[in-house]
């Protein structure tokens, strides 16, 4: 089932007296296509969770449409959407047990869809083969792991069957190492049913490594979709480099002068067919070549060596931040940790030149 | 386009079922609201209608067509509701401030400081809570009988002064405090009396908050033990000189000075309430019991 | 050096020691002494025996029995009655948003007034007198009954009076310890249920109900413990004289035992005193049984 936004907008009144309205979601226009992982990307407040609620019909919509395949569904209810969502915290009843738990939605069913006992229980079942946790549908949530109570709730929002799948922060409870298991598992329940599944993070590497195409958004408003490397490799804007990626992208203040692009006074690339303009110059940590000869002269603060990788750590004058981070490889370079100086030359394509004014990214030709 | 149509008539009929939920929820609120409110609506009522004009209405009258104070002149003046104020007052902030003094005592030596048998006394408080206060009243009447205070202040306040439940409530407020202040209270040479006075009492003072306002509500409606230990008037509190009015009152039934008595012990109260009521009902929340 | 810090821990714990222990300790101990005390004299301080006399008195004294009776119909009436009612309004009350404060401090206002007071306007709203029939009769005119006199007519009517009063008193506790129970009750729990298509109806007994059990039979417990403890509502409404009403309490009888007109016996008081406790200990043990059964988490 695809999903569309059409014009969607959610205001807010402010909470103290006089204040403006908030505007969660402004002006959302995008289509989510049949079958697909969609990744709400965006810091905390930015109105990733609003959106997944009027998706769910939690909250009402201040203008817009929002259609699941042919059908407005903008004024149902949530009951009648036909959307599993898992919530944070899960929202697992206490008091009920994972199979109870999970029997729960089809309980509701009325009318020529009401389900025998034995139907519920058969479905139950192969709900939980699905998310794998057959073994603990007779314990209730307390007895079971963080990463356990998670799949009850996934296998819950799946039992009925849903239009959609919404997943609110999924992974934020679980510690490191489950988030990694836990992120392949989403990928790989969604791929087995098929369902159209939307899921909000402020984590981009969660966001990138299992969706198949990416919303970016920062104070209600859409700044980028798209698959998650080419948001990576084409940021639209200073706000998108910057968010994604880690170690985050170095940002300097530079200069398009001459079909050549300088940080500071150093002349680091030819930068064709850009008119001559302050920038902001984003180079991402892998794009750092160490080069004795190389046109950027950073000094050296200090060496890390994490086995596969160096991260060398320097500063800039022109740099916008407090210190560079540039990844080597290490088996191919050895940086002197007592010298007082690093130079660098730049692999082109992994720098970015962004508008001073708009901070919007300056497409560059070859 | 059929499903649309259907949709739209679906959206109606939920729309319209809600409507109608929210009419009938409202329409049973109020009239609890009325419920609760005209007992009190009647008092008034009652109290700002004459002495003749009350009496003269075989039907009541749902308002007062001349509004009098005569009433409450008449309960001030033909019966010492004055006396009864004042001794509910007295009795009230001076059991609520020696009981605050005794419970923050214990409940500090309970919560912060280190003896033998600690543990084992405060089980035994513990147990203690258990006892109905029925049981003990008993022999209490004896006690303060023996030592001849019937009709003093003293045999009216000293068996309020202490209360497990509060000790309890006020320990368990002084332990959440985390210990490392009083650690560093101690390196800087700070005595154990000052750290309870200058730290602990001020980070807890919403317990204490919510433990005055109960003691308050509970001293000014307390009538069992005052009827037992008073027989003279002059020691009566409101809720005995209420019932000594009930029963041998102004010198005739005169239920309109009557009401006017019962407004008149109710609105310090209900004023205090009205001021508080966040406060009161988040302490009575956390830490009352009644009915 | 622990030596004085042992003997400061004690001193801060002084007073409260010293006052429960002369106010609640002793008379712990002398309450069961006095209870098998027989022929206790108070003028001379003597008894002729010690044995189970008080008790048999009590327990066949005709005003005891009334008592016990009384009482056992308060509690069977107000508790479940009370409670039910305290749970729809405060279901109501967290279902709706505008005006919800305001209800909710009106709805709490009787537990902040002297009982003994207010009580005595529901006894002049009942009451039957020669000038006038009362408040309430009027209402049960319009609808077409008879005038009762609520005070001093017949049994059923003096109860139903009682019985009313005592749930108006106990009420705005009840409300107020549910409503925040209800709202305490994570969001998303509904929400979840919302998604699922779940009804009204379903919520309430699935979820919420479930949820808010552990209050609920906090509150149950109580309810028992207080009703079996009436004492001064019935005062407020029937005059201190509750034996010649027929309307007294277990607790009145005890008071009624040890002071006033009928008083001086302490003996039988404790005895009745004791038997009050055995019965409220028994019921608690039998309600935090059938709680540890239900409560669902």
């Amino acid at each position: 089932m695809k999903v569309v936004l059409q014009n969607l907008y959610k205001r807010f009144p402010n909470q103290t007296k006089g204040g403006a309205e908030v505007v969660a979601v402004n002006n959302f226009n995008f289509e989510i296509p049949d079958g697909k992982l969609i990744g709400l990307l965006g810091p905390s407040g930015c109105g990733k969770s609003t959106t997944l609620n009027l998706i769910s019909g939690l909250e009402k919509v201040s203008e817009g449409k929002i259609f699941f395949g042919e059908d407005d569904v903008t004024d149902l209810p949530p009951e009648r959407r036909g959307v599993g969502l898992v919530f944070q915290n899960y929202a697992l009843y206490p008091h009920l047990t994972a199979r109870n738990n999970i029997i729960f939605p089809l309980q509701n069913l009325k009318g020529k869809d009401k389900m025998t006992k034995e139907a519920m229980n058969a479905k139950a079942e192969e709900v939980a083969r699905l998310v794998q946790i057959e073994p603990f549908l007779d314990r209730k949530p307390s007895e079971m792991s963080g990463g356990q109570q998670q799949r009850v709730a996934i296998a819950r929002a799946l039992v009925k069957v849903p239009k959609v799948l919404l997943l609110d922060e999924p992974l934020s409870n679980l510690d490191a190492r489950l988030r990694l298991q836990t992120r392949e598992e989403i990928r790989r329940i969604q791929r087995d049913t098929g369902v159209t599944t939307i899921f909000v993070t402020h984590d981009q590497e969660e966001a990138m490594s299992i969706s198949d195409l990416i919303v970016v958004m920062k104070d209600g408003i859409i700044q980028q979709i798209d698959k998650p490397q080419n948001v990576y490799d084409f940021p639209v804007n200073l706000f998108v480099a910057k968010f994604l990626g880690t170690p985050p992208i170095n940002v300097f203040e530079g200069e398009v002068k001459g079909d050549r692009l300088f940080i500071g006074e150093q002349d680091v690339l030819e930068m064709k067919n850009v008119k001559d303009r302050k920038v902001y110059v984003g180079v991402r940590p892998e794009g750092f070549i160490l080069d004795e000869n190389g046109p950027l002269v950073c000094d050296l603060s200090a060496v890390e060596v994490m086995g596969r990788d160096t991260s060398v750590v320097s500063t800039h004058p022109a740099f916008t931040g407090v210190t560079i981070r540039s990844i080597i490889d290490t088996a191919e370079n050895k940086v002197d940790p007592e010298a007082a100086q690093v130079r660098f030359s730049l692999k082109p394509y992994k720098v970015h030149i962004f508008d001073h004014e708009t901070e919007e990214r300056i497409p560059v030709e070859g | 386009m059929a499903e649309n149509y259907d949709t739209q008539r679906l959206i109606k009929a939920d729309r319209a079922r809600e409507r109608t939920r929210k009419i009938i929820v409202y329409t049973f609120l109020v009239i609890w609201a009325l419920f609760v409110l005209f007992p009190f609506y009647w008092m008034i009522l009652t109290s700002i209608k004459s002495y003749s004009s009350y009496n003269s209405e075989y039907i009541p009258r749902f308002i007062a067509t001349q509004p009098t104070l005569q009433n409450y002149v008449d309960a001030f003046t033909t019966v010492s509701l004055g006396r009864y104020f004042l001794n509910t007052a007295f009795f009230t902030v001076v059991t609520t401030a020696v009981m605050l003094v005794v419970i923050t005592l214990a409940a500090f030596a309970f919560a912060r400081l280190e003896f033998k048998g600690k543990n084992l006394v405060f089980a035994l408080f513990l147990s203690l809570m258990m006892i109905p206060n029925e049981l003990v009243i008993i022999t209490n009447f004896v006690t303060i009988t023996d030592w001849g205070m019937r009709n003093t202040f003293w045999g009216l306040i000293l068996p309020s002064i202490t209360s497990i439940f509060y000790i309890y409530l006020l320990k368990e407020n002084f332990e959440s405090i985390p210990e490392e202040l009083y650690k560093a209270a101690k390196v800087d040479g700070t005595s154990d009396f000052k750290y309870l006075l200058k730290v602990m009492v001020p980070i807890c003072r919403p317990t204490l908050i919510t433990v005055i306002i109960l003691k308050v509500i509970e001293c000014w409606n307390s009538y069992v033990w005052p009827r037992l230990i008073t027989d003279d008037a002059a020691y009566y509190l409101v809720s005995n000189g209420i019932q000594e009015i009930r029963e041998n009152g102004f010198g005739r039934e005169n239920i309109p000075a009557m009401m006017a008595a019962v407004v008149v012990i109710s609105v310090p109260l209900i004023v205090l309430f009205l001021i508080f009521h966040k406060k009161i009902m988040a302490g009575v929340s956390r830490g009352g019991t009644k009915g | 050096m622990s030596g004085k810090n042992n003997l400061k821990g004690w001193l801060y714990l002084l007073p409260a020691i010293l006052f429960l222990g002369v106010f609640m300790v002793y008379p712990l101990v002398d309450v069961i002494i006095y209870s098998v005390e027989e022929g206790y004299n108070s003028a001379s301080q003597s008894y002729k025996g010690i044995g189970l006399y008080n008790f048999s008195y009590v327990l066949h004294d005709p005003y005891f029995l009334q008592a016990i009776k009384n009482t056992f119909l308060l509690v069977i009436i107000t508790v479940p009655l009370s409670t039910g009612i305290a749970l729809l309004i405060s279901v109501l009350l967290s279902s709706i948003k505008p005006l919800r404060n305001l209800f909710q401090t009106v709805y709490f206002l009787p537990y902040v007034t002297n009982t003994l007071a207010v009580g005595l306007v529901f006894m002049i709203l009942f009451k039957k007198t020669p000038y006038s029939d009362g408040m309430i009769n009027l209402v049960i005119k319009w609808f077409g009954g008879g005038v009762v006199d609520f005070i001093e007519g017949p049994y059923w009517a003096k109860m139903f009076v009682m019985c009313f009063y005592t749930i108006w008193v106990v009420m705005p506790f009840k409300i107020l310890i549910l409503t925040s129970a209800l709202a305490s009750v994570n969001q998303t729990y509904y929400n979840a249920a919302k998604v699922d298509g779940t009804s009204r109806g379903r919520i309430f007994r699935k979820i919420t109900l479930p949820m808010i059990s552990p209050m609920l039979f906090y509150l149950i417990i109580t309810g028992f413990i207080g009703a079996f403890k009436a004492y001064s509502d019935e005062v407020a409404i029937f005059g201190t004289d509750l034996n010649a009403a027929g309307m007294n309490t277990i607790v009145g009888y005890v008071y009624d035992m040890l002071y006033g007109n009928s008083g001086g016996y302490p003996s039988y008081a404790s005895a009745a005193a004791l038997i009050l406790f055995a019965i409220v200990f028994t019921i608690t043990v039998i309600n935090l049984k059938i709680s540890k059964n239900n409560v669902q988490y």
